[in-house]
């Protein structure tokens, strides 16, 4: 299990348990966590997971493909060092205290 | 006061996002989201592809889910599985369900969706003839393609149908895709990308019938299709026929409620029927173009989320005109296409990037203006795309043109506000192909 924190711009933060197998965004779908759309249900298509890791940020993520870092150029609000699709960051227990940042907009 | 009620009508895609919008907007009245299916909300797109292929939901249903049982409880939507809406009383607010439920409203929505448009041709209701639309459907179909190799027969060759041809070959089977227009998907793509397309279907060793009609279904004495007979008399083996030709919108339920309807659910901009308590969505719902002239309706899965947004904010107060662009995907064996805005009315393309290497996109312009983007696995290409429409653009074809153009190096100058798209009588259209 790992302990997942979005943040939203306005200041709400909402802390989730989750499990394997899911991802960073399926956790913010279950718990209808507003600001991820992921219109495209977790195939990379949409742009619309798209979230900011925490500047402190020291737990090991996945590897950005470069599907991925395509993606990115679309997104809402523009990419920064630390955007990341929420779909492709797959809960582990190394993930336990991640803390993203959801972005103003997705679409 | 007693707080509002809303009722959908429909669990799809856009039914669902209505519900959980509204409470991702605080909205706190009760919410009560009716299903004619007996499952959870699912997604449909991987139904084509995934699923039927083993790699999505095959094993785990809840792969499949919009969201868990929980999410209802939780969110305190009350999904009503399995029951259909059979009668709206306008003056009253209720909806009156198959059950005998009456349900009153103060906003309804519907997002009934649509049905495969049937095959009218004599044999199309033998057996081993079907359609893919719902989960029950996407369960025979991979049952049935879950065993040795067999002629499959898919009828029409839009997204559905190549999908599903896609899909087939990769599980070993010999697939015919009979279209009746004179290429493929010629209601979505651009003659360029349409040329790719079903070049790349037949280096993966599909037949590809352009321009063909399907005349009749023969069956064995048991009643299972066996013979596809085509216009001008050739018959082909078709053990298993898939029809994917369209689809009609449900109307019906608002059509006896006096609603005006016409291909769709007619909708003003704020996505509100001719009355203005009920309001219509997603594939179901008939709206105005923005910045267009005419009514469009869109069946895809951005439509029916953008739109059940759209309702959430309008049903809350604080509603706004729909102007979402448009966009698709859709995946074919390692092909990802996407598009971005509508190109129909372009009447200029330019090509950037590689077709031989799958790596390429098709611009398209009105009168010089962006309209839409097609692109094949270059997803920055159509994220960019997708902004640069939204925000308006003076992105011209001579700059995509230009030797060296990427997309990702494009500043975002300031940007006109998108204008109408000017009526232009049809010319020539100019085809350039953009240095790789």
């Amino acid at each position: 299990m790992a302990k997942i924190t979005y943040k939203h711009p306005g200041g709400t933060v909402t802390v989730v348990d989750l499990d394997a197998p899911n991802t960073v965004m399926r956790g913010a779908k279950l718990n209808n966590i507003d600001g991820i759309e992921a219109q495209c249900g977790g195939s990379a298509q949409c742009g619309t997971c798209h979230v900011f890791i925490d500047q402190d940020n020291t737990l090991p993520l996945p590897e950005m493909d470069s599907v991925e870092d395509d993606v990115l150029y679309g997104t809402a609000v523009p990419r920064c060092d630390t955007s990341r699709l929420s779909c492709q960051l797959p809960v582990t227990d190394a993930l336990d205290g991640l803390v993203v940042h959801l972005p103003e907009a997705q679409s | 006061m007693t707080s509002p009620r809303v009722v959908v009508v429909g669990a799809g895609q856009g039914g669902l996002e209505t519900a959980a919008a509204l409470r991702g907007r605080g909205f706190s009245g009760r919410i009560t989201l009716v299903g004619d299916e007996c499952v959870l909300p699912y997604q449909r797109p991987p139904l084509s592809k995934g699923f039927l292929t083993g790699a999505t939901g095959a094993t785990d249903p809840a792969d499949l889910e919009l969201r868990p049982a929980s999410f209802f409880a939780t969110q305190g939507i009350d999904l009503v599985p399995g029951d259909r809406a059979e009668r709206i009383d306008r003056e009253c607010r209720v909806l009156h369900l198959e059950s005998g439920a009456a349900l009153p409203y103060d906003h309804l929505v519907l997002a009934t969706g649509a049905r495969p448009r049937p095959l009218p041709v004599p044999g199309a209701g033998l057996s081993g003839v079907l359609a893919l639309r719902g989960l029950r459907d996407a369960h025979t179909l991979r049952r049935e393609l879950s065993g040795p190799a067999r002629h499959l027969v898919v009828v029409g060759a839009g997204f559905i149908g190549l999908e599903l041809a896609a899909t087939a070959r990769t599980l070993g089977h010999e697939v015919t895709v009979v279209e009746a227009q004179s290429r493929a998907l010629a209601r979505a793509l651009t003659p360029e990308m349409s040329a790719w397309l079903t070049d790349e279907h037949r280096r993966q060793g599909v037949r590809l019938l352009l321009s063909r009609e399907v005349a009749a279904l023969h069956g064995d004495p048991s009643g299972q299709v066996e013979i596809m007979e085509l216009d001008g008399g050739e018959r082909i083996p078709a053990e298993l026929v898939v029809v994917g030709i369209g689809v009609l919108p449900h109307t019906e339920l608002a059509a006896e409620a006096d609603l005006v309807v016409g291909d769709g659910i007619v909708v003003d901009e704020r996505l509100r029927t001719s009355d203005p308590a009920i309001h219509a969505v997603g594939d179901c719902a008939r709206f105005p173009r923005p910045g267009a002239r005419g009514h469009t309706r869109i069946e895809s899965v951005q439509n029916a989320s953008d739109q059940a947004r759209c309702v959430a904010a309008d049903i809350c107060g604080e509603g706004a005109p729909y102007t979402a662009v448009p966009w698709f995907w859709s995946e074919q064996y390692a092909v990802r296409l996407q598009i971005a805005g509508l190109t129909a009315g372009h009447d200029e393309v330019v090509l950037a990037g590689d077709p031989g290497e799958a790596r390429f996109s098709v611009f398209c312009f009105q009168a010089g203006r962006l309209v839409g983007v097609e692109s094949v696995n270059r997803p920055a290409d159509h994220g960019i795309a997708r902004r640069l429409l939204a925000g308006g653009t003076d992105l011209s074809p001579e700059e995509v043109g230009a030797p060296g153009f990427d997309l990702k190096q494009y500043q975002r100058a300031p940007a006109p506000a998108p204008a109408p798209a000017p009526v232009t009588a049809p010319r020539e259209r100019p085809v350039h192909v953009a240095h790789a």
